[in-house]
């Protein structure tokens, strides 16, 4: 893996990160868990692994914020915040990533779907001018890929090759309102990213390290600007969550919370099983 | 003000290796010297100004100084949103420069016209709204905007005013042009080369004192300008722009905290009544905002 750490201790974060989110939503009575759930893998791969402390993370689907605060946190990345304040009045920690806050690791509000690539290719394209070297991640969702100005970057990022450029698409084929295939369909979405000039990757289970892994090695040369496709499950690990639409809005209840940890402790000592 | 802009960018551009100019697509006829000038920091992004918009504030996050160009409407209304929350609320110094504010592009049509730009704009976090009078303004309002530290729109105009004005005073966010040589019976305050029509007849001068404010928004008002005001009790407001949002809601604002007895005429864009378009010149009959219109209002208003 190149120095990054072992699929086990990525488990073992996400299971740590999954706990930690898990509270966080039930002291807040707060929804959006289930797309926290989705892309808590593509997170924690980056910042318990991939990222370098230069590179840069843009949350473009900010409404999973509750798994950005978590992994920054527990992988050191975000001293400044106190996780218990999220949600609270006077916090840093809204709802979704705050917007001038001057936070090192969250260098831009987003909530409102279509900004984050726009902001990472502007990052990747800095560096042409400044000299700096990083490399910029910028995770989406299937809404993201709804709007225009995501398409804009696209060309953008494209026509410029911002090969330290790696867009993440957490695809987990559930917005809003319904089904992304029922609602505004972007299938074949591979070949779309393809068409617009990025060096793509399939990750077929996104909520699985090895997979995610393969992908970015998959794209980790040339020229272009890179996007890999992560086939995800909105809620996952958590059984009544997973592919269900409710869980992008709803609270849980104590006993779904109850459930909700039981499960990931199962989890947890599924992980520390030896390796086969 | 095209060619006044494009010389400052062309010579700022040479002093400032910070400077990344981005363009939607636009500056025919006009950028091609900067485009020379600036090399690779002249990027024309296309025509996807949402896009500007981020992409500048991410090169703002890094230390540069990014300024965006596109007609005034393009530039404002599409990417509203990302001025808002990308640039706005971060309080990136973005400097946004919109070419042909008010009508000045005439039989382009509603498209292409921005009455509106200013309402949106100076409502934003630090936001600061830079408006030249004339084509010689334009060199210093594009130094105040970016010496100004945070983000700044920079309204051009564009269309059937004449290029330069001998004889102002220098850009000012607030200034006087005209003080009357009698006690003044009227106060005229206007923003941006509608106000110019004013300036001409010489026999106006006697009792008229005339303002230009070059900067929205704005909490206070000048003494001298208070004390015109004071001395005429008389006020008018001259915009090409509407009347929400616009210089006359600013000025009435600031004015309501001080102690002044005064009479306030308003004109200003009416936008678009009978949904019928014309060029600038007619756009600006239709709201009594030409100079024909302008000089009968002020002959009236000073008796």
């Amino acid at each position: 893996m190149n120095g990054l750490p072992a699929t086990r201790n990525l488990a073992e974060a996400r299971i740590r990160c999954a706990r930690q989110l898990l509270r966080m939503y039930k002291r807040a009575n707060a929804g959006h868990i289930g797309t926290s759930l989705s892309c808590l893998e593509i997170l924690v791969e980056l910042c318990f692994g991939r990222m370098q402390r230069d590179d840069h993370l843009i949350l473009s689907k900010g409404h999973a914020a509750a798994a950005l605060y978590t992994v920054l946190s527990l992988s050191g990345r975000l001293p400044e915040c106190d996780l218990n304040t999220f949600y609270q009045d006077n916090t840093l920690l809204a709802a979704h990533p705050p917007c001038g806050s001057g936070l090192r690791a969250i260098p831009f509000g987003t909530g409102s779907l279509g900004h984050g690539l726009g902001l990472a290719a502007g990052l990747a394209f800095s560096q042409r001018f400044t000299g700096r070297d990083f490399h910029v991640y910028a995770v989406l969702s299937d809404g993201d890929c709804n709007e225009g100005s995501t398409w804009e970057a696209a060309l953008f990022a494209a026509h410029h090759r911002l090969d330290r450029l790696t867009v993440i698409i957490d695809a987990n084929g559930l917005q809003g309102f319904g089904r992304t295939d029922e609602v505004q369909g972007l299938e074949p979405l591979v070949e779309k990213w393809r068409a617009f000039g990025f060096s793509v990757a399939e990750a077929s289970n996104g909520n699985d390290f090895h997979s995610l892994t393969e992908a970015h090695a998959a794209v980790a040369d040339g020229p272009k600007p890179r996007c890999i496709v992560a086939r995800t499950t909105k809620g996952h690990g958590v059984s009544y969550m997973e592919n269900r639409l409710e869980w992008h809005y709803l609270p849980m209840s104590d006993a779904q919370y109850e459930q909700a940890i039981v499960e990931n402790s199962a989890a947890q000592e599924s992980s520390n099983e030896p390796c086969a | 003000m095209r060619v006044e802009f494009a010389n400052w960018v062309e010579q700022f551009g040479r002093r400032e290796p910070r400077l990344i100019f981005l363009t939607g697509d636009l500056g025919f006829g006009a950028l091609e010297q900067v485009r020379a000038a600036l090399g690779p920091r002249f990027v024309n992004v296309g025509v996807s100004e949402q896009n500007m918009i981020s992409v500048a504030a991410a090169l703002a996050h890094e230390g540069l100084r990014p300024l965006c160009y596109s007609i005034a409407p393009f530039t404002v209304f599409r990417p509203l949103e990302q001025i808002r929350l990308d640039v706005a609320l971060h309080r990136h110094p973005v400097k946004i420069v919109g070419n042909g504010g008010g009508y000045g592009y005439g039989i382009m049509g509603a498209s292409h016209h921005a009455i509106e730009d200013l309402a949106v704009l100076s409502c934003m976090p630090g936001m600061a709204c830079i408006v030249p009078l004339c084509g010689s303004d334009v060199t210093a309002a594009c130094e105040a905007a970016f010496t100004y530290p945070g983000p700044a729109y920079i309204r051009l105009g564009f269309g059937i005013w004449p290029d330069s004005i001998g004889g102002l005073p220098p850009f000012e966010p607030q200034r006087r042009l005209v003080t009357a040589s009698a006690p003044p019976k009227l106060t005229i305050v206007g923003l941006g080369p509608v106000l110019l029509p004013t300036l001409l007849p010489a026999s106006m001068a006697e009792t008229v004192d005339v303002f230009a404010i070059g900067q929205l928004p704005f909490q206070n008002v000048t003494p001298e300008l208070i004390e015109s005001i004071n001395a005429s009790g008389r006020l008018l407001v001259i915009e090409e722009h509407v009347a929400r949002g616009g210089l006359g809601e600013h000025l009435a604002a600031a004015l309501s905290r001080q102690n002044l007895r005064f009479e306030l005429h308003h004109r200003c864009a009416q936008g678009y009544p009978h949904s019928r378009y014309g060029s600038q010149r007619w756009h600006l009959e239709q709201s009594q905002l030409d100079a024909e219109a302008l000089r009968a209002d002020i002959a009236t208003l000073k008796q």
